[in-house]
């Protein structure tokens, strides 16, 4: 790891002031995926803004029908929290399946969904759900906060505050890990809403990160069955392919994956 | 350059390191407590597991200074005095570890993972899944296996006989 | 504690420190005024070195030094050697390229090493050496073994012509041949065997301590076997004379073999002490480890086999390319030729069997033995055959076994090896019995019900160890010989050291050698304790690998027990005036049978040192040593049964159980054996189902990190249902066999029998990923729906 600064930052205002004055300011939340990067020499921040003590931007809350959850609230917490188990069982399953306990007692939600990693698993919950991403400059659905691969509409001195979940009637996630780094090759996450519309996207396949299957939605909405999602997959040119699965397999992962949430939810 | 302090087993710390320090490193190089092992750079092996605020976290995952203020808990400060900890005789009684690398990471993450299910709440299937961040080479995990859920049992019959 | 003798399950000596953190591994070391090196390595599999500028670097804050090849070889340093000599078919030697620790000239795999930079911290050197600028021109690379024998392939080694190492061949090809033409069936498979990387837990480590004033060097580093290293590195690379090199191996972190050689890292750390006046270490990081720790495997064969009318086995044909990677690591020939084709026979009476075996070099990190190092291809190709040809002739898998199995002892094979004793038939019946191979029908059906498929798969795997006679294996062109020695020191009150060639790094010597003492004289295991690892306490061994701690340590270590034991009964025969065999040992007790006359041991010892009434003539003291030569190898052997449940929607193949039934002769601490078990077989099934190191066609390694790399974790494997049958081994004292390498030796076949049993296809190469266990199991249904 190159040398860095690293800072702790008491409120958003001041995390907003230090990275400002930062030659290249990165902000720290778990720092799960960052500090392996950096210590890899793939990225190397002049300085690390440390926005987990920042007390607004942790814990989770009772949000109208759904629940916000501070941006640095860790895996671990969203796994383990009673309401969220109780209004969205989806998200909390999901959380508790990201990384491993230790990567979740410091992994957190800002810091994943900023990070945008094809393979993460948030980002699938986000697009379901119909999240709302709380900056400390506006609002952004998620759809329009996930912008590609590792890329999202974060300026770069914005700090995500919380995420907005709406509540949903049924919600489940189901993944398939990469045996290796246990990342989603393929993970499904179906929402269903108050109204009775579905929503499935999938996250760990796409070339350029999360996307939705409206195909898969459309069925669902008339039919919430996993037999409904059978016989739906989608294009394989569109797909990740590695040594660990082409993206021919990676498409029927999400076709099994998608049955196996609705069936779950 | 920061100092950094904490609560190290028990004991308040406090030293210079550069900001870029692990707390791995803070541990092993500026502290001399070389029970925790370093075994990957991509925070998957898990032989660096201690706990800070009693939780299990990854220390080459974490500057040393996000645990400034922090109580942390590695190997050396497990067992009470010459009292080795239940995971600690488990693993021995047992025979859970060969050549002892990945041994401090994986009680550690035993001993967290019978705090958070609660004593004699583990199954087979659970300690195997819960164990997906500590890797072990010799072992073939089947002896860890068995000697977590002995532990989680045997510290269950320590607390009723508390009550 | 307590006596804990042979067959006890003695809980484990050396686990207290481990268990509260207070191992001693290489990295814990500290020495006042260290420094740290950092290696600039080549990102290219092949290129052209035409330029180091080191400016940068040395001008970086803490940088002592930016040391490189062309100093290396100014200083004398020798080249990196292969240490056993493989004769081509014509009677050529091997064709060994040269290899440097710092590489001035032409580099040949991704990872090597051209420069070194010491500096005063860790990450001051790895700061200095991304600073160190190299330039280099790419030479085209190749990464396949069969392409890097084509016409017009890159050429690696100006010494290797067409990348062939050596041509090699055993058996009677004609006699192999004849049998074919006398078969009524013929099974023909191509088998590859994937490679390795073998990753024990701790990184490589080094620290290197030059005294200038006693012109003597003291390496401590993660080796199992550290007098080798001290012969290697004084005999070949010129770093000190003996007497002034001291290699300490601590508390070592596994090794698998990935341990044994003495890599470019260990030596310049030696060096670059002398060169920069302060002691320096290094510790390989995990992608370091991926790119230049030795990996294993790594073969294509070519396999046939050939059966009368009555299925019983004429002949077996292979043709085998293995892949030694860019240069010849220390063992490297031994383990695709001597390590291998002479385990072709398997447990089977095969009359007549011919294997050629070409080893080619590649743009890949080099590869060499690791655990079970050519036994496990060997069994791989039998034991895949075996299942095939079964299926084939429509036998029943152990049917078809049972038909061919050797029962009369010796058993001298086509291929070398002479088999001592066994019982194949006992390991096979208790694994079927206990992995109620009669109920698997039901089970399938059960399984089908829920849209699953099951397979059942056996491995009857036999292995050589206790690895071996000196003079035949140095007249197969072994560079040393591969004894053991012991000394066991009993001190004036009665406790005992043990000192022993042997390295442990995970497999419990100080436990199970103990339980020798603890046997042979009475006395409390907590009396006792096992030195080694050092080359100043140990006057010299072999080291620890090929199972044969056991077979040939332990060994040494009883026969140094028996002198020190006649001695003793000398000694107490004198003091209580009784004939010599009337002395008898007993609960830590000398007596004179038949009366009640007794001393302690801790009595005679005092009585030895005291010298004040000792036999005439005895020289005072009680300390013996001895060194064990086998006369044999041992043969342990055995049958796995594995049985797996694979989901079609994804392929993930789920192991529902696996069986092993174990002949390893007499074993001493059952608890220990059984661990040593189940690693094995978690690294055996990794390698089925999980492990496989890949290359780009450039050179590049896929799986650099714990992220590509699949290493097996706790919720990949199973618990595991073991037994040992004994049959003592005739050629050492104890009749042990070794059970090391046995799981990764056996499982694997099992494995893969099981997976293509459920799918209905043999078409299925290792390691069995998911893709490729889903698209077979689509295509079976798809042709099951036609």
């Amino acid at each position: 790891m190159y040398e860095t600064n690293y800072h702790r930052a008491g409120s958003i205002a001041e995390a907003a002031e230090l990275m400002a004055k930062a030659e290249d300011g990165k902000l720290l939340g778990g720092g799960q995926t960052l500090l392996p990067t950096m210590k890899q020499r793939l990225a190397a921040p002049s300085d690390l803004v440390d926005v987990t003590k920042i007390g607004e931007m942790n814990g989770i809350c009772e949000d109208g029908d759904g629940v916000a959850i501070g941006a640095a609230t860790t895996h671990a917490e969203v796994a383990a929290s009673d309401l969220v188990k109780q209004k969205i069982p989806g998200l909390a399953s999901l959380a508790g399946g990201i990384g491993d306990p230790a990567v979740r007692h410091m992994g957190t939600l800002g810091g994943s969904i900023a990070n945008n990693d094809p393979a993460a698993d948030y980002p699938a919950a986000l697009v379901a759900l119909g999240a709302i991403v709380k900056t400390n400059k506006r609002d952004l659905a998620a759809e329009e906060f996930f912008s590609g691969m590792f890329e999202t509409a974060l300026d770069e001195d914005e700090i995500v505050m919380s995420v907005r979940f709406p509540g949903a009637s049924a919600s489940a996630y189901s993944k398939y890990p990469n045996p290796a780094s246990r990342y989603a090759m393929a993970g499904v996450f179906v929402a269903k809403a108050g109204d009775g519309s579905v929503k499935v996207a999938v996250t760990g396949a796409g070339q350029d990160g999360v996307f939705r299957m409206p195909e898969m939605e459309a069925a669902l909405a008339s039919n919430f069955a996993p037999d409904a999602v059978a016989g739906i997959a989608p294009d394989a040119d569109g797909l990740l392919s590695d040594i660990h699965g082409s993206a021919a397999y990676r498409a029927n992962l999400v076709t099994v994956m998608a049955k196996r949430a609705v069936a779950a939810a | 350059m920061s100092k950094v302090s904490m609560v190290l087993n028990g004991k308040s710390v406090s030293a210079d390191a550069e900001d870029r320090t692990l707390l791995v490193s803070f541990i092993r190089e500026v502290r001399g407590l070389t029970g925790t092992h370093v075994g990957c750079d991509t925070s998957q092996c898990g032989a660096c597991v201690v706990h800070v605020d009693g939780k299990a976290v990854k220390a080459c995952t974490m500057l040393a200074a996000q645990a400034d203020g922090a109580d942390v808990v590695t190997i050396e400060g497990l067992a009470d005095g010459t009292a080795l900890h239940p995971v600690q005789a488990a693993f021995r009684e047992h025979h859970g570890l060969q050549c002892g690398f990945c041994t401090p990471g994986m009680i550690m993450s035993a001993v967290d993972m019978i705090n958070r299910h609660g004593p004699g709440n583990l199954d087979e299937k659970t300690i195997r899944h819960e164990l997906e961040g500590n890797i072990c080479r010799c072992t073939g995990y089947h002896n860890i296996v068995k000697a977590i859920k002995a532990a989680s049992d045997q510290m269950a019959g320590m607390a009723q006989a508390a009550e | 504690m307590a006596v804990e003798g042979i067959g006890a399950r003695a809980l484990r000596k050396e686990d207290k420190r481990f268990i509260t953190g207070k191992g001693k591994y290489t990295d814990d070391m500290v020495l006042p005024g260290m420094g740290f090196a950092a290696f600039v390595r080549s990102p290219h599999a092949h290129a052209r070195v035409k330029g180091i500028d080191a400016s940068a670097a040395l001008a970086m804050p803490g940088v002592d030094a930016v040391l490189t090849g062309d100093q290396l070889v100014g200083d004398g340093i020798g080249n990196i050697i292969c240490g056993w000599m493989i004769h081509s078919k014509d009677g050529s030697p091997m064709k060994m390229g040269a290899w440097r620790a710092l590489e001035p000239e032409t580099v040949r795999f991704v990872g090597q090493a051209v420069a070194v930079v010491v500096a005063d911290t860790q990450a001051q050197a790895r700061d200095a050496a991304d600073a160190v600028e190299v330039d280099y021109e790419e030479l085209p690379a190749v990464v396949d073994p069969l392409s890097a024998l084509e016409p017009g392939a890159p050429q690696l080694h100006p010494e290797a012509e067409g990348n062939l190492i050596f041509d090699w061949e055993i058996g009677d090809e004609a006699a192999t041949n004849a049998a074919f033409d006398n078969a009524s069936h013929v099974t023909r498979m191509e088998i590859s065997n994937n490679r390795l990387v073998p990753n024990p837990m701790e990184p490589r480590a080094a620290l290197a301590d030059y005294n200038d004033a006693e012109e003597h060097h003291t390496l401590y580093t993660t080796s199992q076997n550290p007098h080798v290293a001290r012969l290697v590195l004084s005999a070949f690379y010129n770093i000190a004379p003996e007497h002034k090199l001291r290699v300490i191996a601590p508390d070592v972190g596994g090794g698998f073999g990935s341990k044994i050689y003495i890599y470019p890292e260990e030596m310049v750390c030696l060096w670059a002490s002398k060169r920069v006046g302060r002691p320096v270490k290094w510790v390989s990081d995990r992608t370091e480890a991926f790119l230049t720790d030795a990996h294993g495997r790594d073969h294509r064969s070519e396999a046939e086999l050939a059966l009368d009318a009555d299925n019983k086995i004429l002949g077996f044909r292979v043709k085998t390319v293995a892949n030694l990677g860019a240069y010849m690591s220390l063992f490297s020939s031994s383990v695709p030729t001597y390590l291998y084709a002479t385990l072709l026979s398997g447990q089977y009476n095969i009359p007549a069997i011919h294997a050629n075996v070409k080893t080619v070099y590649t743009n890949t990190t080099p590869v060499d033995a690791y655990r079970g190092a050519g036994r496990p291809e060997a069994t791989y190709l039998v034991e895949r055959m075996m299942e095939t040809a079964a299926r084939e002739v429509g036998l029943s898998p152990a049917e078809f076994r049972r038909k061919n199995f050797v029962r009369s002892f010796p058993h001298q094979t086509p291929v070398i090896m002479c088999y001592d004793a066994g019982d194949y038939d006992v390991t096979l019946d208790a694994a079927m019995k206990t992995a109620d191979y009669d109920g698997f029908p039901a089970r399938k059906a059960e399984a089908a019900s829920r849209g699953k498929l099951r397979g059942i798969g056996l491995s009857c795997y036999i292995e050589a160890c206790g690895i071996a006679p000196s003079a035949a294996v140095g007249s197969l062109g072994a560079g040393v010989g591969l004894w053991e020695s012991a000394e066991v020191r009993v001190n004036p009150v009665g406790t005992v050291e043990v000192l022993t060639g042997s390295h442990s790094h995970g497999q419990g010597h100080e436990t199970t050698f103990a339980q020798l003492i603890s046997e042979r004289f009475g006395l409390d295991t907590d009396a006792v304790s096992i030195v080694h690892g050092d080359t100043d306490k140990v006057q010299f061994g072999m080291g620890t690998y090929g199972s044969r701690s056991g077979a040939v340590g332990m060994s040494a270590i009883v026969k140094a027990l028996d002198k020190v034991e006649s001695k003793a009964k000398k000694i107490a025969a004198h003091l209580m005036e009784a004939a010599e065999g009337d002395i008898q040992i007993e609960g830590g007790e000398l007596k004179v049978a038949g009366t009640d006359k007794k001393l302690t041991f801790t009595e005679v010892a005092l009585a030895a040192y005291t010298a004040h009434n000792l036999p005439e003539g005895m020289e005072p003291g009680l300390k013996e040593g001895a060194f064990y030569d086998p006369t044999n190898f041992t043969f342990p052997a055995g049958t796995y049964v594995c049985e797996v449940e694979i989901d079609p929607e994804t392929g993930k193949t789920e192991i529902i159980n696996f069986v092993a039934a174990d002949d390893f002769g007499k074993v001493i601490n059952p608890m220990i054996v059984e661990g040593q078990v189940h690693g094995g077989l978690v690294q055996g099934i990794g390698q089925a189902l999980l492990e496989n190191a890949a290359y780009d066609e450039t050179g590049q390694l896929l799986t650099a990190s714990y992220m590509d790399y699949t290493m097996p974790r706790a919720d990949d494997v199973p618990s595991f249902s073991l037994s040992t049958h004994e049959t003592l081994c005739p050629g050492n004292p104890l009749g042990m066999k070794g059970c090391g390498e046995a799981g990764a030796i056996g499982s694997p076949p099992a494995v893969i029998n099981a997976i293509t049993d459920a799918l209905g296809s043999n078409d299925l190469t290792m390691p069995a990923s998911p893709e490729k266990v889903w698209a077979l199991a689509q295509s079976g249904m798809k042709q099951a729906a036609e």
